[in-house]
């Protein structure tokens, strides 16, 4: 059983961390003290041309204040995620919160950990390294621009990689993690489909222990319209189909759960 | 989630709050003697307010955002005879002012259904409304005959659903196909029958009029407009079905003016819907003819728009000094 619920939060800071990334903080009434890491919010323009609320991942948790960060990346102009770039502090925004279910924290403790995160699959990284004790190596992969990164180093050894080869390995996560000879017990990801599908054959090849966070287009963010699924491995009770909704029942799944 | 057990107070302090929120709306309606009841075929409902097919599932996820009990019904998602496992991904896309779904009808088949989602709607104090759909005569059939000793109020039938190819809308687009279609499934069913039409057709009269000659008891309209949108940054179909069906205010005029055609073309009553999202909407349609509205777009932008719209119709009444739910049915003429 959970507990989510529709917010008007205000923005307390807004602030542009790299070409078309922004960071918020938000001051939550409630959402803020229940949410962990791995977790997302849908955020509302409140612009019914703009109807659908757009999932956030979570990067931080204030739990004792209630706030929360969220880093996005601004898709396009005319977009929702513009239109939230464009937002001052004091400002209102609506939030649907916590959403789906987090990352396992029991499965990596005490042990040797990868948390591996792809564009604006690294954000949430940043509260899972904050939260997880275990021994931790941080692997991001960047296109060129790097972002957050002196805050993952507070929190974990950092190995980066970018396509360009601007900074850190010359390639993907996959190549930092082979070039740093890493040899993680347990791995979490977050990123997109190829990252997650070479990190899943990866964990799978080598017998490790690896959840994937999973993203796709979403409409209600809590279960009921079946937009966001993806295929699993098995029949799943809920859906009796090899459908899984990545909203509620992940966006976080053990790798061998699911196809990706 | 390691958060489950700080998670299950909260969600029950909520429920409690919704409960004791709902009890106090009752005495409302009571002393300012608002009758919101609305009869569907002889099935009486407390107000007008339900929700649309596909857009709630069977109610629990949004048990956690409404009471249940402030609805008129709760209508299901289609249930078909087998699991289906709906369409490829993306599924949906946003439009402008509305959305573009094509799930393809997923659903666990009518066992689970009943089993699971059937029993869970059982507990609270609102009429459950079981859409389904089917690829064959056959296929509803199964399915309505499945249901008839289920504790169920109404059936609605979909006839109507543009994004799997053999299915419902084979037989909602012409006229003889759906008043056949109807006159089968009127032999098995043992509940009230509601025809849920498409909006892609020429003349939604006369397709509201095939149905009521085949038997319906109740019609609801409308569902999606077929549509398409194009990623021009991808250079491809927004939603891997390449077409969609179009929901959301931004149809809401095309829908109001079906539903007053409909409300003149045929005697038995009328559910409403098409971009309902809140009172102001709903109202549309019953002064256009509607005796009942469906919600469903709009739970996505408000998970609380039902309610919300249950409220809203009341306070309008009030003003209005309409005593009588009824009293508002069809008379913008």
């Amino acid at each position: 059983m959970s507990c989510k619920r529709k917010e008007s939060a205000v923005i307390i800071s807004q602030e542009r961390i790299g070409r078309d990334i922004y960071s918020m903080w938000l001051q939550t009434e409630e959402i803020g003290s229940l949410a962990v890491p791995g977790q997302f919010i849908s955020m509302y323009t409140g612009d019914e041309s703009k109807l659908l609320p757009r999932p956030i991942s979570l990067c931080e948790i204030n739990r004792e204040k209630r706030q929360l960060r969220v880093v996005y990346r601004v898709t396009g102009k005319g977009t929702g995620t513009e239109h939230f770039s464009r937002q001052q502090p004091g400002a209102l925004l609506g939030i649907l919160g916590p959403l789906g279910n987090g990352f396992p924290l029991e499965a990596g403790a005490g042990k040797r950990v990868c948390l591996i995160g792809g564009g604006i699959g690294v954000p949430p990284m940043l509260e899972l390294a904050k939260q997880l004790d275990a021994e931790k190596q941080l692997v991001m992969g960047y296109r060129d621009e790097l972002f957050l990164t002196e805050e993952l180093r507070a929190n974990g050894e950092l190995y980066i990689a970018t396509e360009d080869g601007s900074a850190g390995t010359k390639g993907t996560v996959m190549d930092a993690i082979g070039e740093n000879e890493l040899a993680p017990e347990v791995i979490y990801a977050c990123g997109p489909a190829p990252m997650l599908r070479a990190v899943k054959q990866y964990a799978e090849d080598q017998k490790i222990l690896c959840y994937v966070s999973m993203e796709e287009r979403m409409a209600c963010g809590i279960g009921a319209c079946l937009a966001c699924v993806c295929q699993s491995e098995e029949i799943d009770g809920h859906s009796q189909v090899r459908n899984k909704r990545v909203c509620k029942d992940g966006p976080v799944f053990l790798s061998t759960e699911v196809e990706i | 989630m390691s958060a489950a057990a700080g998670d299950t107070k909260g969600a029950n302090d909520m429920l409690s709050k919704c409960k004791a929120n709902s009890g106090r709306a009752a005495v409302d309606q009571d002393a300012a003697g608002l009758d919101t009841r609305v009869n569907l075929a002889g099935v009486e409902l407390k107000n007008p307010v339900m929700t649309a097919s596909g857009t709630f599932g069977s109610g629990e996820e949004y048990s956690e955002f409404v009471d249940l009990n402030c609805l008129g019904a709760v209508v299901t998602k289609g249930v078909a005879n087998v699991p289906w496992p709906g369409n490829p991904v993306p599924r949906i896309a946003e439009t402008f002012g509305g959305m573009m779904n094509a799930i393809g009808l997923q659903n666990p088949g009518i066992e689970v259904f009943c089993k699971r989602d059937i029993p869970f709607l059982k507990q609270f104090g609102t009429k459950i409304i079981v859409n389904v759909c089917g690829k064959t005569a056959e296929d509803y059939i199964e399915v309505v005959e499945r249901l008839a000793e289920e504790p169920v109020d109404l059936l609605e039938i979909n006839i109507s659903c543009p994004n799997v190819k053999e299915g419902g809308i084979a037989f909602g687009q012409n006229p003889h196909s759906a008043e056949q279609i109807t006159r089968e499934v009127k032999k098995y069913a043992k509940q009230p029958v509601i025809m849920k039409l498409s909006p892609n057709v020429t003349d939604i009269a006369e397709m509201a009029k095939a149905v009521e000659s085949g038997g319906a008891d109740v019609v609801s309209l409308i569902n999606t407009l077929t549509g398409m949108k194009i990623d021009i940054h991808r250079q491809a179909f927004a939603v891997a079905n390449k077409t969609g069906g179009v929901s959301g205010p931004a149809i809401r005029p095309i829908a109001v003016r079906m539903v007053y055609q409909a409300a003149h073309a045929v005697e038995i009553p009328i559910i409403g819907m098409g971009g309902i999202t809140c009172a102001e909407d709903a109202l549309e349609f019953i002064l256009a003819g509607a005796s009942a509205v469906s919600i469903g777009t709009a739970n996505f932008y408000n998970p609380m728009a039902t309610v919300e719209t249950v409220r809203g119709i009341e306070e309008y009444m009030r003003q209005h000094k309409v005593r009588h739910i009824q009293e508002l049915v069809g008379i913008v003429t």
